[in-house]
């Protein structure tokens, strides 16, 4: 008797039982959750994943809803698009650790780059479409607060004791390892050294009270929680944030910044495994047709190709000077190990400032 | 009637610790908390209402985190009667040990339990070559939602019970046994009525907890709009997209639900309270039924379970 009640016996099957099927019950229910791959080439409805950054969240609102329209009409598939967003760098992490990607568009080369090191993507992948696969483009602006009351004109400006910069993580976000290239850049065509780059950077940072790790976090911090003098982000970017504050910001464009290329790809690996290849390669091919670059245009992202369409009708796109990141740092992977990668400038000059 | 004596002793103390605790409150807990349902119902409930319905996204991560959370605790009800029951029942090597680590998730931060569970369940991680062999998705998915939450609520139900079960002892389960009852029957007519109040009080904990977690799901989310946001995620994904209304919207029914699991927890926690003089009580009784065993098999397993 007393040993049944202290060594779980026969009497205890009933509980024991109940905790086996509630345990089986939750790994059939993991199985069944991933059941659509299947042996058809082409399934009845296609579902596509495009794992992206921040800024690109209304862009691709509209191209999904005109190329879901646009597939099935050429194909007779129905497709729809969901849709993942955050900081760029945490995304491509994502997508090497099992995010279910059938196109990644991302804010930088290395975080294309990366999901291919990581085998998911053909290493060839960047030939793959026009113009290196970049198929749009921004520069770097600056978002000030209504009638520039600090009077922020061009770089030079940010190297002022009066001025607070926002501007995300670079360790993170490609938004903050543009901005952060688009100041070291500045610095050399105004015709400094790279000593002059480096003292200019830290004097930047060094004025940036908060780096959030995300694009969007950052636009929060300036124009929400109102902190910071002016916003170091992409020409798309500070147009949301504008047109969002009602008349209480407004976008500077300096003399020249860097031109911000943000690659895009078709996750091979995972478009075979899903049997979505098809509708996924048609999917960044629309981003090259006239359709596609007319949509791009009006979120204020920089078409590729000749003549590209303007934002809105009668509008044109403001001159800026753009140089790219080889004149900066000859390639992604130099400026990588250069500035961001561990003992890199930005962890130097950024350290001793923390502990403030 | 001691209490009056502290207060009238010094007027001005008291008044200024009053002052000050409800201005902390108000500031940090009530002011936001309005402000949140100010915002929500800023463009009348109408707009409340098409911002939760008729969003499908919305729709989802109310759905999503009304699945995963009851799930989560659901299975942290399973483990959280089991393991209370084995510590306050039995004294083994490593029972301090099981303890302890069912303190972990409260001091481990959240993130860093959705960055283990990547570890493991990711495609580069330990089980993952496993897990794609099979084609389970874990990460990225509802299952690893699943499991973070579960990561994050488990103490609260087990931190619940063990105290409980302990002041209980287990005489009446003893008698149960030698009555001639089931393991199963102890269970369910002896132990569980017993810890019922407390049960139910870790698990409007847990599920509070389990509702509002952010760090560990965020991680593991995969931020697939539709797919795996959770509300909390979605408040937060509205708040980035300029739709501040929907995004109140969205934190509204978070704070309602936080609202509710208010009032459930001080009704059950009335009902403790109670039970805990009821308990008082009834030791303090003469005492008038000889307990001692007659059967010394039995009082030696009596030794084992209160030793």
């Amino acid at each position: 008797m007393n040993r049944s009640f202290l060594t779980p016996g026969p009497s205890f099957q009933p509980l024991a039982q109940a905790v086996v099927v509630l345990l089986a019950a939750a790994t059939v229910g993991c199985s069944g959750s991933s059941s659509t791959p299947g042996a058809a080439n082409r399934p009845a409805a296609i579902e596509l994943l495009n794992v992206s950054y921040d800024p690109t969240r209304e862009l691709y609102r509209d191209i999904n809803a005109a190329f879901a329209k646009h597939y099935e009409q050429e194909h007779g598939t129905p497709v729809t698009i969901k849709q993942s967003h955050a900081a760029s760098g945490s995304q491509s992490r994502a997508v090497i650790d099992g995010l279910d990607a059938d196109v990644v568009t991302l804010a930088t080369w290395p975080d294309v780059e990366a999901v291919a090191k990581s085998g998911l993507l053909r290493p060839d992948w960047q030939n793959r479409y026009e113009n290196g696969s970049i198929p749009y483009h921004s520069v770097v602006v600056f978002v000030v607060r209504k009638g520039n009351p600090k009077q922020i004109r061009d770089w030079a400006d940010l190297d002022r004791d009066d001025i607070s910069i926002i501007t995300p993580n670079p360790k993170t976000s490609g938004n903050g390892k543009y901005s952060f290239l688009a100041a070291w850049g500045a610095a050399l065509a105004a015709g400094g050294s790279e000593d002059d780059a480096q003292k200019f950077v830290s004097a930047i940072y060094r004025r940036t009270p908060v780096l959030d790790t995300g694009a969007r976090a950052a636009t929060a911090t300036f124009s929400q929680k109102g902190i910071g003098d002016v916003h170091l982000t992409f020409e798309q970017e500070a147009h949301l944030e504008v047109d969002e504050s009602k008349g209480g910001l407004e976008i500077v464009y300096p003399k020249c910044s860097i031109r911000v290329d943000p690659p895009v790809a078709v996750v091979d690996q995972n478009v075979d495994r899903k049997a979505s290849r098809h509708a996924a390669e048609a999917y960044l091919g629309f981003l090259y047709s006239p359709e596609g670059r007319a949509i791009i245009a009006k979120h204020h992202l920089r078409p590729w190709g000749d003549t590209p369409p303007p934002p809105a009708a009668g509008e044109t796109w403001p001159a800026i000077e753009t140089f790219d990141i080889a004149f900066v740092a000859g390639d992604w992977n130099n400026a990588m190990k250069k500035f961001f990668g561990e003992g890199g400038v930005f962890e130097a000059i950024y350290q001793p400032h923390t502990g403030n | 009637m001691s209490k009056p004596t502290i207060t009238s002793a010094h007027p001005l103390t008291h008044g200024l610790l009053v002052a000050a605790a409800t201005g902390i409150v108000g500031l940090l807990i009530v002011v936001p908390l309005a402000s949140v349902f100010a915002e929500a119902f800023a463009e009348g409930p109408a707009a409340w209402w098409r911002a939760l319905a008729h969003d499908p996204d919305t729709r989802h991560a109310i759905w999503l985190s009304l699945t995963v959370a009851p799930l989560a605790v659901a299975i942290n009800t399973v483990f959280g009667v089991a393991t209370a029951w084995l510590v306050s029942r039995f004294r083994f090597p490593g029972r301090s040990l099981l303890i302890t680590l069912c303190d972990v998730p409260f001091s481990v931060s959240p993130v860093v339990a959705g960055l283990a569970l990547v570890l493991i369940f990711g495609r580069q991680g330990l089980l993952g070559p496993t897990l794609e062999s099979l084609g389970w998705k874990v990460i990225f998915s509802w299952p690893g939602l699943v499991l973070a939450t579960t990561f994050v609520t488990l103490p609260l139900v087990v931190r619940e019970l063990i105290p409980v079960m302990e002041a209980i002892g287990p005489e009446e389960e003893l008698a149960a046994v030698s009555l001639g009852a089931s393991g199963w029957q102890v269970f369910t007519r002896v132990t569980l009525p017993n810890i019922r109040w407390a049960l139910l009080h870790g698990i409007v904990l847990a599920n509070a907890r389990a509702m509002g977690e952010f760090g560990a799901v965020y991680v593991v989310s995969g931020h697939i709009a539709g797919a795996t946001d959770t509300m909390p995620l979605r408040v937060e994904k509205l708040f980035q997209e300029y739709r501040t209304p929907a995004s109140m919207a969205v934190a509204s029914v978070l704070a309602g639900l936080a609202l509710i699991t208010l009032v459930a927890k001080v009704v059950i926690e009335r009902r403790l309270e109670a039970e805990a003089r009821e308990l008082e009580a009834a030791r303090s009784l003469p005492d008038t039924l000889d307990t001692t065993p007659l059967d010394t098999g039995f009082s030696t397993a009596t030794k084992g379970l209160t030793s």
